[in-house]
């Protein structure tokens, strides 16, 4: 597909995604509270989509991914966060 | 599907589904003990098979301890010395969905249990990596297990829900990549043809989530759409939504598809 077909076909979707993420990101900070690491991980994840390389969607779930290697000693939920803590969290 | 109203069975013979293949997983809670499975197994290889096969579908399953049960090590044992009672029934595919969850210790030697297993007893392998933040790790130590057991064979194994950050990794093993297709959270359709489109459509396949939350059954015809909207020709759309699962399938000799499934 052309650049210009693949816009027609996706940019309307893209821009509603984006108005949303916008409106999250001020409903989050209009709220009362502290500071989170989702939140953070957010924002580290958010500045892959200002740089030029082509893997965006790879640079995205790399910056809230575990980058460690070894296994934890014990799985204290079934859950996931979407965001890695960091150590000692 | 167990997790699955039986209009979905109906609605995915009308949409052109050639089989089912459903693996063993979590069942929302922990189940309380061995029997539990003991049922579950019977469930998957006795009652399922006849409720697809009311619509014509045929249905296949995979038999394990799924990773979300595995940090308990004594229910892991009861439950894995069941499962070779059931692997010669005539629907069963292999063990899996296998993996891990929290890539805990536990999780890691259940892994190696089911992998031996599999080997033990010449069966396919469907693995399950973690979701969200400990995808990349999980498969990274899924993928170094079984690369450190020589007989494994990795034409052999499938390592399912990939994404961008864990596609090549699979591929480059020489296993299989299957990326599950969700409404919401986790793959989509339009993401998964990226990563065809990026990586090839070798040793790679598409299924839909059809679990206890948002999922959707249809999920592989409406990507196959997705696909002619974007230009892909009939013959790629038919390798990665049919024929590349059936080769991968096909190596265990009881997959077995009707003579009117080729479309």
């Amino acid at each position: 597909m052309t650049r210009r077909e693949i816009l027609d076909l996706y940019f309307m979707d893209a821009r509603y995604k984006l108005i949303d993420l916008a409106a999250f990101m001020d409903r989050v900070e209009r709220a009362e509270g502290g500071e989170d690491f989702r939140m953070q991980a957010f924002r580290e994840a958010l500045k892959e989509l200002g740089k030029g390389n082509k893997e965006r969607a790879r640079s995205v779930l790399l910056a809230f991914s575990d980058p460690t290697t070894d296994p934890i000693s014990k799985a204290g939920s079934k859950g996931a966060t979407g965001a890695w803590p960091g150590k000692g969290e | 599907m167990v997790s699955r109203v039986t209009d979905d069975y109906s609605a995915m013979m009308a949409a052109g589904c050639a089989a089912v293949c459903e693996p063993a997983f979590w069942a929302g809670f922990d189940r309380s003990s061995a029997h539990g499975f003991y049922d579950y197994f019977r469930q998957l290889t006795e009652h399922e098979p006849k409720r697809a096969a009311k619509f014509g579908l045929p249905h296949f399953c995979w038999l394990c301890l799924n990773p979300k049960e595995a940090e308990d090590l004594k229910l892991a044992a009861e439950v894995l010395a069941i499962i070779p009672e059931f692997l010669d029934r005539p629907t069963v595919l292999g063990i899996g969905e296998i993996g891990l969850n929290k890539n805990s210790r536990n999780e890691m030697k259940v892994l190696e249990q089911h992998v031996d297993l599999a080997v033990k007893h010449g069966q396919l392998m469907l693995v399950h990596t973690p979701h969200l933040e400990d995808k990349l790790k999980g498969t990274r130590l899924i993928v170094d297990l079984l690369k450190g057991n020589r007989n494994v064979k990795p034409e052999r194994v499938i390592i399912d829900h990939v994404e961008e950050h864990t596609v090549k990794l699979v591929l480059d093993a020489g296993m299989w990549a299957g990326m599950t297709l969700y409404p919401e959270s986790k793959c989509s359709p339009a993401r998964a043809i990226d990563m065809v489109e990026m990586y090839g459509n070798e040793r790679i396949w598409m299924n839909s989530a059809c679990d206890w939350g948002v999922s959707d059954p249809l999920a592989v015809p409406k990507t196959a759409l997705e696909m002619r909207r974007r230009g892909h020709s009939a013959e790629t759309i038919d390798k990665l939504i049919y024929r590349n699962p059936a080769v991968f399938l096909g190596q265990c000799p009881k997959f077995k598809l009707p003579a009117n499934a080729e479309i």
